[in-house]
Formats: C-alpha cells, sequence, structure tokens
C-alpha cells in the first residue's frame, strides 16, 4: 500500500485486561513489532483522543458503559480492521454475566450491602452503566473475531503479522474459547 | 470522551480540568482538579469508571468455581485472586491444606508479584522515569524507553516473561489458570520443571541488580514528586510472618503508624469487618476503604510494596535486605513518600527471586500430596493474600449444598483509594497553578497514581446501584449533558 507504517490501536472495554496482557506476552517480540507497526493509541500509550484514523484495532472487553459506547462507535469510525478480542469483546463473556440480574434490580451489594457508612450510590462524573452487558459486534460492525480468554500470546501475535502484512486471518485452529 | 492536553491547555481558567482517560494505569479512571477564582487547586478527584458486578453474579453458583471465576477479575493479578479465592473455598471445605500445596502456591504467587511489579515499574513508569515527566507524550510509552535505552526496555520484559513464564511452568497458562484449587493445587511439580525454573531465576536476580544501578540514580533526579507525589503520614496495613519479615501468602495483619510504631498486630483475616470499614464515594465506582477505629475519612492508611517494607525489620533475603537498607538510608524509615512505591517494587521483586530459590530448593518440594479433598463443611470462609498492589480478601458464604449466597472482596487499590485521592490532590496542587498549567504537570497528576500502580480492573469486581444523576461537563466545566433516572 504505502511506505508508512501501519498503525496499531487496542481499546480496553469491559474486560479484566487479560488480553492485553496476553498482548505483552509476546515478550521479546514487542520490540520487533515496534519496528513493523505504529502504536497509536492504548492503554499503554499517553494519547488521550482517538486518532482520525487507524488500520488495525484491537478492542478488548465488552460494551457495559455509556463510555464504552460512545468510544466503541468512535473507534469504529476511524479504524480500518477492527478486530474483537477475546471471550468479552466476542460474547460480553466475564462481563454479561450480570445481565440476569439487571443493573436496577442488582441491589446493593456494592454499596449498601457492605459498607460501614451507608451513603447514596455513585453519581457524579463517571459513566452510568447499561442495562445490558453487549458484544462489541451487537453494537458496531466487526471485522475480525478472535475468541480465547485469553487468546494465547502466539494467537495474538500470529493474527498481527497477517494483518501488518495485509492479511485477514482465517478462524481455525490456534484459538478457542475459553482457552 | 477525551480531552486531549493539548486542549486542556487552551482552558487554563477553567473550573475544572478533566484527564480523561488517565493513561499507563491498569484499568479506567478519570481526573477532574477543581480550580478556584484565582485558578489555584482547590480540590481534585480520581474517578474509577467501570463497575462490573463479581459479588453479585456469583450468586448461586458453586463454591468451587470460584477460584476462575473470580481469577477473570484481573488478567494482570489473577494469580492473587485464584489464591485468596482458594483460600476461602479452604475454608469452606474445613481442611488445612498439605504444606506442599501451600508452597506450590506460594512460589505461583512470588511469580506473579515478579511479573506485576515488572509491568509496573517498566512498561507503566519508565517512560516517566527515563525519558521524565515533561518529555513528549507521544514517546512516553515502553517502545519509547526502547528507542533511548534499549537495555532497560529489554530487562523490563525479561523480567516480566520470566515471570510469567514460572507460572506458566507451574500453573500450565501464563493468564487464567486453574491449577489453584479449593484444597491446594491440581498437579505436583515434577523434577525437570522445577530446574527450569530454577534456570531462569538467575538471570532475574542479574536484571534486578542492572535495574537498580540505573534507577537508584534516576530516582535521585525527582525530589520535587518525592516530596508532592501522596508523601504525608498514613497507617500501613499488610501481612506479616511473625517475625518481622516479608511474607504474602498468609499470616495474621498487622498495621503501623506513621512513626513506625505498631497500631494493632495479630488481627485475624475472618475479623475484617471489626477493623476495615468501605464507604461509597459518590464520584467513583471504587469505594473506600478506612481503618475503623479512626473512622472515615481519618483510617486513612496505604497497602503494597511501601507498606510491607513498613511493617518489617528486614525483608527476610539478603539481597533484598541489603536493598531496603539502601532505600532507609536515604529516605528514612517508614517510608512515607508514594514516590518510593518505585523502589519497593524493585526491591520485592528481588526478594521474590530469592524466595523462590529457597522454596524450590526445599527438600519436599516434589511431593505428590498437593491437594486435600473434602465436601464443604463450613458456611463462611474468608481467604487473604498479599497481592502485588496489597492485601486482598475474599470472603463467601454458601448455602448447605455449597452455593454461593453472598460475597465480598476487598481489593487492594480499595485500601489505597483515600490515600490515592489525597496523593492526587497533593500533586495538583504542588504542580498546577493558574497560569502555567502544562502536559507535564497533568503527567505528573497521572504518574502519582501509577506509583500507586492501582489495578483497576481489580477494583471495579463490584456492582452497585444505577447512578441516579450523572453530569456531563467538558474540560471548560460547562455542563454538556445531564442525565436522570430514578
Amino acid at each position: 500500500m504505502s511506505d508508512r507504517k501501519p498503525t496499531l490501536a487496542t481499546v480496553w472495554l469491559d474486560g479484566c485486561s487479560g488480553c492485553h496482557m496476553s498482548f505483552l506476552d509476546i515478550d521479546e517480540r514487542l520490540l520487533e513489532l515496534a519496528q513493523e507497526v505504529d502504536l497509536v493509541y492504548s492503554p499503554l500509550v499517553d494519547r488521550k483522543d482517538f486518532p482520525e484514523l487507524v488500520d488495525i484495532t484491537l478492542v478488548e472487553g465488552a460494551v457495559s458503559n455509556e463510555d464504552d459506547l460512545v468510544k466503541i462507535k468512535k473507534v469504529r469510525a476511524h479504524t480500518n480492521v477492527l478486530v474483537s478480542l477475546g471471550d468479552c469483546a466476542v460474547t460480553s463473556n466475564i462481563p454479561g454475566m450480570r445481565n440476569p440480574f439487571g443493573v436496577l434490580a442488582v441491589l446493593d451489594r456494592a454499596f449498601v450491602d457492605t459498607v460501614a457508612i451507608p451513603r447514596p450510590a455513585p453519581a457524579a462524573v463517571i459513566p452510568r452503566l447499561l442495562d445490558r452487558v453487549r458484544p462489541v459486534h451487537e453494537v458496531v460492525p466487526v471485522d475480525v473475531f478472535v475468541p480465547g480468554c485469553p487468546p494465547s500470546a502466539d494467537t495474538i501475535y500470529n493474527l498481527l503479522s497477517d494483518l501488518i502484512a495485509g492479511r485477514i486471518p482465517q478462524s481455525n485452529g490456534g484459538h478457542r474459547f475459553g482457552a | 470522551m477525551a480531552a486531549t492536553a493539548s486542549a486542556l491547555n487552551e482552558n487554563t481558567m477553567s473550573q475544572r480540568i478533566l484527564i480523561d482517560p488517565v493513561t499507563r494505569i491498569e484499568g479506567h479512571a478519570k481526573v477532574t482538579i477543581q480550580l478556584d477564582d484565582d485558578g489555584q487547586v482547590a480540590d481534585a478527584r480520581l474517578h474509577i469508571t467501570q463497575l462490573r458486578g463479581f459479588e453479585k453474579f456469583c450468586e448461586n453458583r458453586p463454591f468451587y468455581e470460584m477460584p476462575s471465576l473470580m481469577a477473570r477479575i484481573c488478567g494482570i493479578c489473577p494469580v492473587s485472586h485464584l489464591i485468596a479465592s482458594s483460600k476461602a473455598c479452604d475454608a469452606i471445605l474445613g481442611v488445612n491444606i498439605p504444606p506442599n500445596a501451600a508452597r506450590l502456591r506460594r512460589i505461583l504467587n512470588l511469580a506473579q508479584i515478579l511479573q506485576s511489579h515488572a509491568l509496573s515499574v517498566f512498561h507503566l513508569s519508565s517512560p516517566d522515569l527515563l525519558l521524565g515527566m515533561d518529555s513528549p507524550p507521544e514517546n512516553r510509552h515502553l517502545f519509547g524507553v526502547a528507542a533511548a535505552a534499549p537495555e532497560v526496555a529489554r530487562d523490563g520484559i525479561r523480567l516480566r516473561q520470566i515471570g510469567q513464564q514460572i507460572i506458566e511452568i507451574l500453573a500450565g497458562k501464563r493468564i487464567h489458570p486453574a491449577w489453584v484449587v479449593p484444597g491446594g493445587v491440581s498437579n505436583a511439580l515434577t523434577e525437570e520443571k522445577r530446574d527450569h525454573i530454577l534456570g531462569m531465576l538467575p538471570d532475574g536476580i542479574a536484571a534486578l541488580q542492572r535495574s537498580l544501578d540505573r534507577f537508584r540514580g534516576l530516582f535521585q533526579r525527582f525530589p520535587e514528586e518525592m516530596a508532592s507525589f501522596a508523601n504525608f503520614p498514613s497507617l500501613f496495613l499488610g501481612l506479616t510472618d511473625g517475625n518481622g519479615k516479608l511474607e504474602y501468602y498468609d499470616g495474621p495483619l498487622r498495621i503501623v503508624g506513621a512513626d513506625g510504631a505498631v497500631v494493632a498486630d495479630k488481627l485475624r483475616a475472618e475479623d475484617y469487618p471489626q477493623y476495615i470499614g468501605e464507604v461509597a464515594e459518590d464520584d467513583s465506582y471504587l469505594k473506600s476503604a478506612f481503618y475503623r477505629p479512626l473512622g472515615y475519612p481519618d483510617g486513612i492508611y496505604r497497602v503494597g510494596p511501601l507498606a510491607r517494607l513498613n511493617l518489617i525489620t528486614n525483608c527476610g533475603t539478603p539481597l533484598a535486605n541489603h536493598e531496603l537498607g539502601v532505600l532507609r538510608t536515604f529516605a528514612g524509615s517508614p517510608l512515607l513518600g508514594s514516590f518510593h512505591y518505585h523502589h519497593a517494587r524493585l526491591i520485592e521483586m528481588l526478594h521474590v527471586i530469592e524466595r523462590m530459590q529457597e522454596l524450590l530448593g526445599h527438600a519436599d518440594i516434589l511431593s505428590l500430596h498437593v491437594r486435600a479433598f473434602a465436601q464443604p463443611n463450613c458456611e463462611e470462609g474468608v481467604g487473604i493474600s498479599e497481592a502485588p498492589r496489597g492485601t486482598l480478601l475474599h470472603h463467601y458464604k454458601v448455602d448447605r449444598n455449597g452455593l454461593i449466597r453472598w460475597a465480598n472482596l476487598i481489593i487492594a487499590t480499595g485500601h489505597n483509594n483515600l490515600a490515592m485521592n489525597r496523593g492526587v490532590k497533593q500533586a495538583a496542587t504542588y504542580f498546577v497553578h493558574g497560569g502555567k498549567l502544562s502536559e507535564g504537570a497533568l503527567n505528573r497528576v497521572e504518574a502519582v497514581i501509577r506509583a500507586f500502580d492501582p489495578c483497576l480492573s481489580c477494583s471495579t469486581h463490584a456492582i452497585g446501584r444505577m447512578p441516579l444523576d450523572i453530569q456531563l461537563r467538558d474540560a471548560a466545566g460547562t455542563l454538556l449533558d445531564n442525565i436522570c433516572r430514578d
């Protein structure tokens, strides 16, 4: 395509960061990757706003609060290849386990049952929780699905190698749900 | 969603500055800095913006699922949750696990402290320390460090890798392994695996000694940060071994004061509601924990590497203990400034490698007796351990079939919430002034938070009530939207 290095973003919605940790688990290959791709937006770098256009974005986590919703729509609009990375992004997995309880019905476990001094639940500045936690593809179109809890470091490395070379990886072998 | 630093620069006269998101931390957070009419800092707050619900959605699930489920709270320190959860489950079984199971769990926990501390020091904070707080934000990351000082990045990656590889060798998988189970661990250690792990450790010690030589000098370049990064008296809490040495797996809790005097000792985990209280803040999903006898917010305390070093007389291993002496000579004892968390982390990394060498050399380390079996015999269990960031506590109640009826978790970052907020305000007051608001000043406010190494995956495990009223404000403090719900 062009001479410039492809750009990479990683986004963390409602997940445990295990997929990001598995990305770091490619270990010394990180330094090699840094030669081939520019990490332009990520919890690991200091840029606060999503860039105008990113070639590859890895999304960890489900869509769980209003910030996630705004963020994923913006990310989709400014990304060429969007990867739903890990079981939470692909199925909503663990974050989705709160769905049967419902946010409003989910009681006061955190802010009433278990506290020493009853006070109103948090309400200022922080984003509202959505009624239902949803996987990424229910909110925006997804180009590549990579299940795993988390996907292994090798899976992520092979995925990135393919995408950097301009190939869309085929979903066969190498990774599976809950692996 | 995001106010850029450059946009913030144009709003120096605004009433409220928003840092969103805080970057190079392990989770989702914002900071607001409230200015008074003269442009001076009136208040600053850390807001944790995610909430998940583990304490609720574990209800009615079998207790033996808890270790694997609760590990998913956090991909950085899943092992801490595996261990605290399994210990709570051991109590529900009513068993004493085989000594070698405890030994193997200890090694797993130490390996995790190594990898997690490496992440904090090298991947997240070394850009500030090595490149400078005012260095260009577009280079302020691990790859920027790799370009400026490749050997630092390589040592950091290698140290994290050693920790993660040990976890993989012992437990079968680097992240979210299923090896730690109620009653012990699922497989014994083989001689081959033991030797493999032992073979990696000298490399780790060498990398740490190189790093300490480098960082000792770097730390000296930050006198203002040492003075203003959550530098104040507080209590300190953590596990002790009963002999004044570092302990991460078991034992009673101790609290010391800012003068180093023991405030409370031999506290049992099961009694935590008597001495730890939690309270909801109105602008964060993270609750604040406090020491009950002093009340809220006077019962402010810190946990984690800094606190653990303040609880002990010596580390219990020679290399770490030597370095502790260096730090104490320089910074005093107890250590009150949270900037020293970084140095404390390096000392602990050295210690955990030395400790792993000891444990792996134990005569019974290959013993096949690594699991106790029982039905649920007790209806309640509390499990405690030292996670990389501090004391972690899981508390479950089950019915007679072993289904979870109720759960409460207190995680390290919650213990530190009051201190982090006070630290954010202290640094903001020191570095942010109406007339000369700079990106570097805001980065320092974030760097205070990085010093604590909060694990916000962990801290957002809880689920709460729907917030009732959300005000969305831009960097200039203008109300953009107001969402109300009853």
